[in-house]
């Protein structure tokens, strides 16, 4: 079995799987527990200045989405931070770390963005033995409007004043958790670099609103007839951040600054996906909301089976491995032509490929009386619909042609070298090739 | 198990009261809405889907799943109706191994089709069971259709004749309307009462009389209807049932399944329908599957299916043909009766082994037997009827004898399967055709 110990910014725990700060790590029961079932780390929830906490609605919290059998596929939430007072909090704290020592213990912090209010807490935080702190500047509902999560989250300037703040007033290690509610994930992340963070993690939540009573036309979840958008998260949120963690792995203004990777992981799969385009380590939340602490087990078994597949022996070696092969699309080889390819024994002539290629692409697929469906190769243009379509794993594949050949679609010989946009004649800023 | 269950002879009450219901209780148990859901989700909502094409009534299939998944099961239901009026009944009774779901691409690719006469019969319920009729009878025509047979035929015509505006009457022997589907199908197909309800909930539509106790032929002629109605449609069923022929078929105990299956639908206490200890049904088809299936559930010890060829040339599907064997009947094939033995009753019955083209091997197998039913076909009875193709009614697509102004559709005519579905097919496309004549 690979070994699976996870070194994030100088933060050890016994694997790369933490808990993010979240309503499963509001209190010691709940940490207790998840650590007994296996999880590396954990984020406690977010807590806030001292005095008396914040309060939550006492309807629905959470609102979802759900595929086939009521598989939930996205859920959304507008919990705040802790309403447990901060010493209650920070006692527990303590009492988990002592009993803990091997795992990370993350301290979510969120207060008014005033140099004062941050200096006061991270003392009674750093009292608790927390590995380090993670700077909540993504909870884009509730407290947002009070002027903290994601509202500093989204003006790059406070996130980095705030940063520097906690550099200077704790030796604790220091995330920025960055909130996807912006344009351009690169700005707050270059910010917290700035401010000297030692690095990022996301994503937060996504505003969102699930569904929409018909009958009370309330958004949901409705509390007593009305709605709020709140953060979105689960599965289906994953492709966004995939994108936002690559970016920031790749881009030349925060390249380099660790990333603990969050958005959607349920399985060890999902984990690994999020580790090779450059996350050090991943949290995770929806996942254990829906099933319980135990999925930890496939995570970790899976990963493990993985990297001995790749005969790879520290998780390390999985961070980043797709980073280099991110790229621009101007930088994609349009001399690369493939066909689709329609395999007739696995083919269970549903022609669910036929009437989104006829109806909705190329009419590059020809449907027989007996229902044979095959690709009309002068069409295809290997977009790869009916691909996404078919019901059947591996029916229909994209095939490369092999430089020299034909491509009957456009009578041009497939060139194997490589060629993009920008030297492309049709491009109007085309540079001359070499 | 009583006791009463080894006692010889033809009796009632073989098993203990009160284990009656459960014993003929829906074979299918309706999908909860849950259920429904996930079963719809494995529709792949196919092209040009073979499900529809091999529907006998066209019913577009994956679009009334797609209705259901997403939460309008009563706009599902309407989608099936509006091809097939009984769709109900024929959720429950198509052999849909052998219809719909025998060309899914998920039984091709799979072996597990989706689920589509139990989302059928989802949809439906959800709407019937609201008493919702969701079609509205046009504006009168003051023509009028005299429609013979209350059955799958009679009553597919009747409705889509009176939604389109004509006066309907339609005239039935028996005491009931549904035909079959009241009378000729097994009980735990078709549970509380169902056939009538689903009659009830179709005449919602207005405009259609139904007269029990006439039969053509007794209290009408053909000509007569003629004479009285713009257009008539028979729809009539086989009256009939084949002989048995061999000695001794005369005894007592050897009856029709088909008068054992109506006695059994009609009877209001099942405690109280006699059944022999030791029963062979004769024949291949649903009649006789319905028939042994309900001889074991009603505390029959031995019952023996006995057909004259292999199983691959049952008429019964083979899902029908699985069912009895699950239930404990017991299937022997190739053989043909020869006598039946008895003093007065039926004591035993003997066969013949035949071969593939039915040749006598003169190898013999008698059976014991205290009941024996016959379920070797049905044929058209009565005089006066149209020119007939071999021995049913000859019509051609639109349903047209070659009587001008008459109609037919239903096992009263060839080309049909036999089944409730492609009666209802061939009753409403005759309306349709009756329609065009009607009011050009």
């Amino acid at each position: 079995m690979a070994d699976l110990t996870s070194n994030f910014i100088g933060i050890k725990s016994p694997n790369p799987f933490w808990l993010a700060s979240a309503p499963p790590t509001d209190k010691e029961y709940n940490v207790r527990r998840a650590y007994e079932a296996g999880w590396g780390g954990v984020v406690w929830k977010t807590l806030g200045m001292e005095g008396p906490p914040v309060v939550n609605v006492n309807g629905p919290r959470y609102g979802a989405i759900w595929g086939a059998d009521r598989r939930l596929l996205g859920l959304n939430n507008i919990e705040l931070i802790t309403d447990r007072p901060l010493e209650v909090n920070l006692r527990e704290m303590k009492a988990v770390k002592r009993d803990y020592p091997d795992r990370a213990l993350i301290a979510s912090i969120m207060v008014p963005c005033e140099e004062e209010a941050w200096r006061a807490i991270l003392p009674h935080v750093e009292d608790t033995g927390a590995d380090g702190i993670e700077l909540n500047f993504g909870c884009p509902h509730g407290m947002a409007e009070r002027g903290m999560g994601s509202a500093v989250g989204q003006v790059p300037e406070y996130i980095e004043m705030v940063t520097r703040w906690c550099k200077q007033y704790t030796r604790m290690p220091v995330i920025v958790k960055l909130t996807p509610n912006i344009t351009n994930v690169i700005y707050p992340a270059a910010a917290a670099k700035r401010g000297g963070a030692d690095a990022v993690s996301l994503i937060n939540t996504i505003n969102s609103i699930t569904s929409v009573d018909l009958d009370a036309f309330s958004p949901e979840p409705m509390i007593d007839g009305k709605g709020t958008h709140g953060g979105y998260c689960g599965p289906a949120v994953k492709p966004i951040a995939l994108n936002m963690v690559a970016e920031i792995a790749r881009h030349a203004d925060t390249r380099g600054i660790p990333i603990s990777g969050i958005g959607g992981i349920t399985t060890w799969r999902d984990a690994a996906e999020f580790m090779t385009l450059g996350a050090g380590n991943v949290q995770v939340c929806t996942a254990a909301m829906t099933y319980g602490f135990k999925i930890v087990q496939e995570m970790i078994s899976g990963l493990s089976d993985y990297m001995d597949s790749k005969g790879m022996t520290s998780v390390d070696e999985v961070v980043g491995r797709a980073v280099p092969n991110v790229t621009d699309w101007n930088q994609l080889n349009l001399n690369y032509v493939a066909k689709a390819k329609i395999d007739q024994d696995l083919c269970i002539s549903c022609g669910r490929c036929f009437a989104a290629c006829e109806d909705t692409s190329h009419q590059a697929i020809a449907m027989s009386e007996d229902r044979t469906f095959t690709v009309i190769e002068e069409e295809c243009v290997a977009c790869n619909l009916c691909v996404n379509v078919c019901p059947v794993e591996d029916c229909i594949t994209l095939e490369a042609m092999t430089p020299g050949q034909t491509d009957p679609r456009t009578g041009l010989v497939v060139d194997g070298d490589y060629a993009n946009w920008t030297t492309h004649p049709n491009n109007p800023s085309a540079t001359a090739a070499e | 198990m009583t006791t009463d269950v080894f006692e010889p002879g033809i009796r009632a009450g073989r098993l203990a009261a009160g284990t009656y219901e459960a014993e003929f209780s829906d074979l299918h148990p309706p999908l909860d809405s849950h259920e429904a859901l996930v079963a719809a989700d494995r529709c792949y909502f196919c092209h040009d889907a073979p499900c529809m094409t091999a529907c006998p009534t066209d019913i577009d299939i994956p679009l009334f799943i797609r209705q259901i998944a997403t939460g309008t099961p009563d706009a599902a239901a309407k989608t099936i109706l509006s091809q097939n009026i009984l769709g109900g009944m024929c959720a429950r009774v198509c052999p849909t191994e052998t219809l719909c779901e025998e060309v899914c691409v998920r039984e091709v690719a799979e072996g597990k089709p989706v689920l589509i006469g139990q989302l059928q019969r989802y949809a439906t319920d959800h709407l019937q069971a609201q008493g919702k009729h969701p079609f509205v009878r046009a504006a009168r025509t003051e023509k009028t259709v005299a429609i013979v047979g209350a059955g799958p035929a009679g009553l597919s015509c009747a409705h889509r004749l009176a939604m389109l505006g004509h006066d309907v009457v339609v005239l039935d022997a028996r005491p009931k309307p549904g035909g079959l589907n009241e009378y000729g199908i097994a009980t735990y197909k078709t549970t509380d009462g169902f056939a009538q309800a689903e009659v009830d909930w179709l005449m919602q539509i207005g405009g259609i009389v139904i007269r029990h106790g006439v039969a053509l032929g007794r209290d009408v002629t053909l000509e007569g209807l003629q004479k009285d109605f713009d257009a008539v449609f028979l729809g009539m069923g086989l009256g009939g049932v084949n002989a048995l022929d061999a000695p001794g078929a005369d005894k007592q105990g050897v009856v029709d399944a088909v008068d054992f299956i109506a006695d059994l639908r009609q009877a209001d206490d099942l405690a109280q329908v006699p059944i022999g200890r030791d029963v062979v049904v004769i024949g291949g088809g649903m009649t006789a599957v319905d028939a042994a299936v309900q001889a074991k559930l009603l505390g029959a010890l031995n019952v023996t299916l006995a057909y004259r060829r292999g199983r691959d040339r049952m008429n019964a599907s083979r899902f029908e043909q699985d069912l009895a064997a699950s239930q404990g009947v017991r299937i022997v094939t190739h053989v043909v009766p020869v006598a039946v033995h008895g003093n007065g009753a039926v004591r035993e019955i003997e066969f013949e082994y035949v071969d593939d083209a039915m040749k006598g091997t003169g190898q013999m197998l008698r059976l014991p037997a205290d009941q024996v039913f016959r379920a070797i076909g049905q044929t058209l009875e009565g005089d006066g009827l149209p020119a007939l193709d071999g021995r049913k009614i000859r019509v051609d697509a639109a349903g047209r004898t070659s009587v001008s102004g008459v109609w037919a559709g239903g096992d009263c005519t060839g080309g049909g399967e036999d089944l409730t579905v492609t009666a209802v097919a061939q009753g409403r496309d005759a309306a349709m055709d009756i329609h065009k004549a009607l009011v050009g």
